[in-house]
């Protein structure tokens, strides 16, 4: 055995063991999801068997349907997060494209306050934030999740870089031909800028998604929760049987690996992005 | 600025039309909740009695320079994510060097160290706690502990391990975002510099240190100061699994916020809590190197 082939089998070797130990609390969320309540239990101290579905049954999934609003509360995030997402790249793209291709006064100035609200963290305005959406009577609503957070400022300039590199001779050329900036922007522009476009809208998707802090201020009644505070609340409300909460976690996560299905690639893309530019 | 666009001046109307969504978007919920962070927090104001709020100066500045809870989630605060920076960083460098060369089976272990972020951090938050059930018969952690002849450990309900716990969880979480922006890294570092080094002699830990390091250095520096902000912000783990306990153990600066704010409704100390965290995160921010550099 060569040397090469010697540091490929340890390479081999210490993913693979590392890689299970990675997956194994997923691994056993799955299995536990398909067990009966005792066989949890009694797999668990035989070591290896609680990760293998034994005894499989869908009882837990069934209960999860009946006893808990989870599918309610996941309809509502697919529902929210697509219009917040929707609404973000149609804002967000349209101020970046404006940074990145047009002249006017103030643009420089513009983009540098964006640029400094980078660092602002959410955590320390949400106070002021809750009592403006409080004032405007939008507690409760699906205002409240929607609009404070359509316009990204992380999201415009990743637009803005994008546009930068779309050549000006382009743009020219349509304006020539009699086309107005904003018919330029929506039939020339946009649709050669899928990637960046896939970009923005799975790392949003997966942001909002997952957010937790803001959907608990803000929603109140059942019929409005989130996926994650629709967990939260199965989760505590007692008797806690495991094969049923490990079955809701196993539902919630579906639609975000639906996402990642898709685009996995751009959120890639995206994440690595991030850190050749710092 | 590399590209100056050389297209003409472009009317304001369209310049308008363009920009105002997000600029009044942006205005409206973010300028302006910091500028009223910083009022109310010179105020006392109860949520509960609205009518009843006044300016009472720098008393809830004074409030907080006492308050031995908000030092004790500063402590927590701080611990967390210095831990977290060290611990969850270099289990992400080490992932990104193993699965930085072209193997049979490669994409295999890149997806599987990357699966725990497809769930969120509230299932991950539900699933350990089950996961760190003292009991040796119902937490699966303790199961194997007692199975491998080891005592069980309390994890979350003991103040000494509450933390730990829960940093550990998060760098399992996280690692694998991490790992991506360091592969990206990885693979920027030009071969030749490998292969120069290797006809010089260099050993893979010679490599190691003379090639991969300050290749890396960039990056890794981003990735610290990335970590270190975001870990500042840690709030649904503590809030899922020990409500902050036990003994404030857990409690951190975002989740204390939460609990004056809206638990005792107390809107100007909380307030007075913001401004604090916003400065020491927007200071942490400015002294690391600027996080994007303009293109």
């Amino acid at each position: 055995m060569t040397c090469r082939q010697r540091n490929q089998l340890i390479i081999y070797v210490v993913n693979t063991v590392l890689g299970l130990l990675y997956l194994s609390p997923l691994l056993w969320m799955v299995a536990s999801s398909v067990k009966p309540e005792s066989r949890i239990f009694s797999d668990m101290t035989k070591g290896l068997a609680a990760f293998v579905p034994f005894g499989f049954t869908l009882e837990n999934y069934k209960t999860v349907f009946r006893e808990s609003n989870l599918f309610h509360c996941i309809g509502n995030s697919v529902f929210y997060v697509s219009i917040l997402v929707c609404l973000s790249l149609l804002v967000n793209s349209m101020c970046g494209y404006a940074l990145a291709k047009f002249q006017f006064g103030g643009r420089n100035a513009l983009f540098t306050t964006i640029i400094a609200l980078f660092v602002l963290p959410l955590e320390s305005i949400v106070l002021a934030l809750y009592w403006i959406v409080y004032k405007i009577g939008w507690n409760d609503t699906y205002f409240a999740l929607i609009v404070p957070f359509a316009a990204k400022c992380f999201d415009i300039y990743l637009f803005r870089q994008f546009f930068l590199d779309v050549p000006d001779d382009l743009i020219e050329a349509a304006s020539i031909d009699g086309a107005g900036q904003i018919r330029t922007f929506f039939q020339l522009v946009v649709p050669v800028s899928g990637p960046v476009f896939c970009t923005v809208l799975i790392l949003d998707y997966v942001a909002y998604w997952s957010d937790f802090m803001w959907p608990l201020l803000v929603t109140m009644s059942d019929t409005k929760k989130t996926v994650q505070l629709g967990l939260q609340a199965f989760f505590t409300e007692p008797p806690i049987y495991y094969g049923p909460i490990m079955a809701s976690l196993v539902v919630s996560i579906i639609p975000m690996v639906v996402m990642f299905l898709f685009f996995q690639k751009y959120y890639v893309q995206g994440i690595a992005a991030t850190g050749i530019k710092g | 600025m590399k590209q100056v666009s050389s297209l003409k001046r472009t009317p304001v109307p369209y310049v308008l039309f363009f920009t105002l969504p997000a600029v009044v978007l942006l205005c409206c919920f973010l300028v302006v909740p910091v500028v009223l962070s910083f009022g109310f927090s010179f105020m006392n104001f109860n949520m509960l009695k609205p009518q009843a709020a006044f300016f009472d100066g720098m008393e809830n500045y004074m409030r907080v320079f006492h308050d031995q809870t908000f030092y004790k989630t500063i402590r927590n605060t701080f611990y967390f994510a210095i831990v977290v920076v060290c611990y969850q960083d270099s289990l992400a460098f080490i992932l990104a060097l193993l699965v930085r060369r072209k193997f049979k089976g490669v994409g295999v272990f890149r997806v599987a160290y990357f699966t725990p972020l497809v769930t969120s951090i509230t299932v991950v938050s539900i699933l350990w706690t089950f996961i760190y059930n003292p009991n040796p018969t119902q937490g699966l952690l303790n199961a194997f502990l007692v199975k491998l002849g080891f005592e069980p450990c309390p994890f979350l309900h003991d103040p000494k391990t509450a933390m730990n716990a829960i940093i550990f969880m998060s760098g399992w979480h996280s690692a694998g975002y991490h790992m991506m922006i360091l592969l990206a890294g990885l693979q920027a570092i030009p071969n030749e510099l490998y292969e120069a080094a290797e006809i010089d002699g260099a050993n893979t830990f010679q490599q190691f240190i003379h090639v991969t390091l300050p290749g890396m250095r960039n990056v890794l520096i981003f990735v610290v100061q990335v970590t270190m902000i975001s870990a500042m912000k840690l709030f649904t783990q503590p809030y899922v699994m020990t409500q902050g306990g036990p003994k404030e153990s857990t409690k951190t600066l975002t989740y204390y916020i939460y609990q004056q704010g809206f638990q005792f409704r107390n809107i100007g100390y909380a307030s007075t809590i913001s401004v604090l965290f916003f400065i020491i995160v927007v200071t942490m921010s400015l002294t690391v190197k600027r996080i994007v550099r303009q293109k």
